[in-house]
């Protein structure tokens, strides 16, 4: 995987085609085209009911997990479409990690928060050395080194996330899914947390769902803005309406509705 | 402002509540049910009251240590014994195989239920299993006797008609629904945002109930197998109809014993005279069982206090 990993270095990490998402025989989210390039911070904002998450979710598969959800299209990882059927969707959450909006520490120690994804992945590796590490990159080792057998719920909640953070990282993947990290903290948190996405760039794609548009300006370097539209069943049916640099999303969208939505007209 | 306090001065005079009668009612009602709240704390401490005042005469009669060191209970008998050991060891022994068969049986029904069934399947399923928990236990009690002994006789001819290992498997079934229905609650109460997080390292469904779900729910699993427990310690009509009236210190299912609530409804349906011994024994064996769930609910209290998880 690895020496893969750098041969496409220069290639889309994740490349999504003609992507359509349904809940049931609703079109929840239409013609997604989008490419997510290494090593870098993407940014979906959009107004809510957009499908932003529904997006983010395909791109681990954890639609999966709703019944009644289906994908159309192309998702592809380092070139392999992730929705073939020789594609184990247990196997790619390894590898694409994700962090939720509500921070969601599992019941157990701080060393087996992190040690327990990996144990079940069958990590050959030192154990206590992973720990150290994940909890490091994630920027809160100094925190809780001395109270590593406390209960994960014990924590604050922008440790809580940076917790999760290190769970996520444990598991070695090369992307990490964060599904709005930083909407249930408070403001010094946030800060905490971008200034962790800003140092795990060096190492991880990150794909980042936010509603905080100074967020996505201060993290990333590309943005996708999402927008929805009310359907004749009365419902909302999103749809991407462009990707492009940050830089040029926030101050020469090529779209009209790019420009009011960033400059905070609607949404 | 002048105007202002005018126009607040005559809206006062338009408001005027008449709340006299309403405030009667009220405490009328608060009266009322702390009345019957009342009624069920009096009643549990009339049974205590004289739970332990015919245990004290009893007492007086038969030293404890008799109690606690006799090997044989007999108390029908002129040449009396009262060795509570012999009807502990049978409600250990119907009460050890109930749990065995039930936890189980109701923790893979509840990680099924909650876990594995579709919307459609819990619909049915659920209410399926609530029914078995309906169902009196004087039909259990048959259902053992007349059915499952002469099954389980078929296979091991060794058995007695009378034995602990039918009303014990019957017992097991019978308290199988509270532990599915309970752990259930339990397992659906674990935040749907643990699930997703654990698939979401890399998973599977196995290792995710394993890994995480269990573990989060372990406290109300381990209260339900406890309350189970107690009930199954307290069942009486099974045990009385299948397994035998026969006082025996023993571990061997195979053979007829008599739990302790067996031989209190022994006693208390037969021609003992009121205030004779083996009446106030009944009461001595009635405090036992009364301790024995009462420290069982007392840890369970305890445990869930100790491991309950406290989600935002």
């Amino acid at each position: 995987m690895v020496s893969e990993t750098t041969a496409t270095m220069t290639e889309p990490v994740i490349q999504m085609e003609n992507l359509n998402v349904y809940y049931g025989s609703t079109l929840a989210v239409r013609d997604v085209n989008i490419n997510i390039p290494y090593n870098q911070v993407m940014a979906f904002i959009g107004p809510s009911g957009c499908g932003k998450s529904t997006v983010l979710r395909c791109l681990n598969r954890m639609n999966d997990l709703i019944p009644s959800a289906r994908v159309e299209g192309k998702v592809t990882y380092h070139g392999r479409d992730i929705y073939s059927s020789d594609v184990d969707a247990v196997d790619l959450r390894r590898r694409v990690g994700m962090v939720f909006q509500k921070p969601n520490p599992f019941p157990k120690s701080i060393y087996e928060n992190i040690a327990f994804g990996a144990r079940i992945n069958g990590y050959q590796g030192d154990m206590d050395e992973l720990v150290e590490d994940s909890l490091r990159k994630a920027a809160i080792w100094d925190e809780v080194k001395d109270q590593l057998k406390k209960s994960g719920l014990a924590l604050s909640g922008g440790q809580q996330q940076r917790l999760c953070i290190a769970r996520a990282i444990a598991l070695q993947p090369d992307v990490i899914l964060m599904d709005e990290p930083c909407s249930a903290l408070d403001p010094i948190s946030t800060l905490r947390v971008e200034e962790l996405i800003n140092q795990l760039k060096d190492q991880y794609t990150i794909v980042i769902v936010t509603h905080n548009m100074q967020q996505a300006s201060r993290v990333s370097d590309y943005t996708a803005f999402f927008n929805a539209e009310a359907t004749e069943q009365g419902g909302k049916q999103g749809f991407l309406v462009e990707c492009d640099t940050t830089k040029t999303i926030f101050n020469n969208p090529r779209e009209k509705s790019t420009q009011e939505y960033v400059s905070g007209r609607f949404g | 402002m002048n105007a202002d306090s005018n126009l607040s001065q005559v809206a006062d005079a338009l408001w005027k509540p008449n709340r006299g009668l309403n405030n009667f009612v009220q405490r009328a009602v608060v009266i009322t049910f702390a009345m019957f709240a009342l009624i069920s704390i009096a009643t549990t401490f009339g049974i205590v009251a004289s739970l332990v005042f015919e245990t004290f005469e009893f007492f007086t009669a038969v030293p404890i240590w008799r109690f606690l060191t006799d090997r044989q209970w007999t108390p029908l008998f002129t040449n009396a014994q009262y060795g509570i050991f012999v009807l502990l060891s049978g409600t250990f022994l119907t009460s050890l195989i109930a749990i065995v068969v039930a936890v189980p049986l109701g923790l893979f029904s509840a990680i099924c239920l909650s876990e594995y069934a579709s919307p459609n399947l819990r619909r049915w399923l659920k209410p399926a299993l609530e029914l078995l928990a309906g169902v009196p236990s004087v039909v259990f009690g048959y259902f053992a006797l007349l059915l499952v002994t002469p099954f389980l006789r078929s296979m091991f001819p060794q058995i007695a008609g009378f034995n602990a290992l039918s009303a014990g498997l019957v017992l097991g079934i019978s308290i199988t629904p509270l532990i599915a229905s309970l752990s259930e609650d339990a397992i659906y109460a674990v935040p749907d945002s643990l699930r997703q997080g654990c698939y979401a390292l890399g998973t599977t469904r196995r290792e995710t109930i394993t890994g995480v779900v269990l573990p989060a729910a372990l406290s109300g699993i381990v209260a339900s197998c406890i309350l189970a427990i107690s009930r199954a310690v307290g069942e009486t009509m099974i045990v009385a109809l299948a397994a035998g009236q026969n006082p025996t210190m023993t571990l061997n299912p195979f053979v007829p014993i008599m739990t302790m609530t067996a031989y209190i409804v022994q006693v208390s349906l037969g021609d003992t005279p009121a205030g004779s011994l083996a009446y106030k024994s009944i009461f001595a064996v009635g405090t036992s069982l009364f301790l024995l769930t009462l420290i069982l609910n007392v840890f369970s209290f305890w445990f869930v206090r100790r491991f309950q998880e406290k989600y935002e």
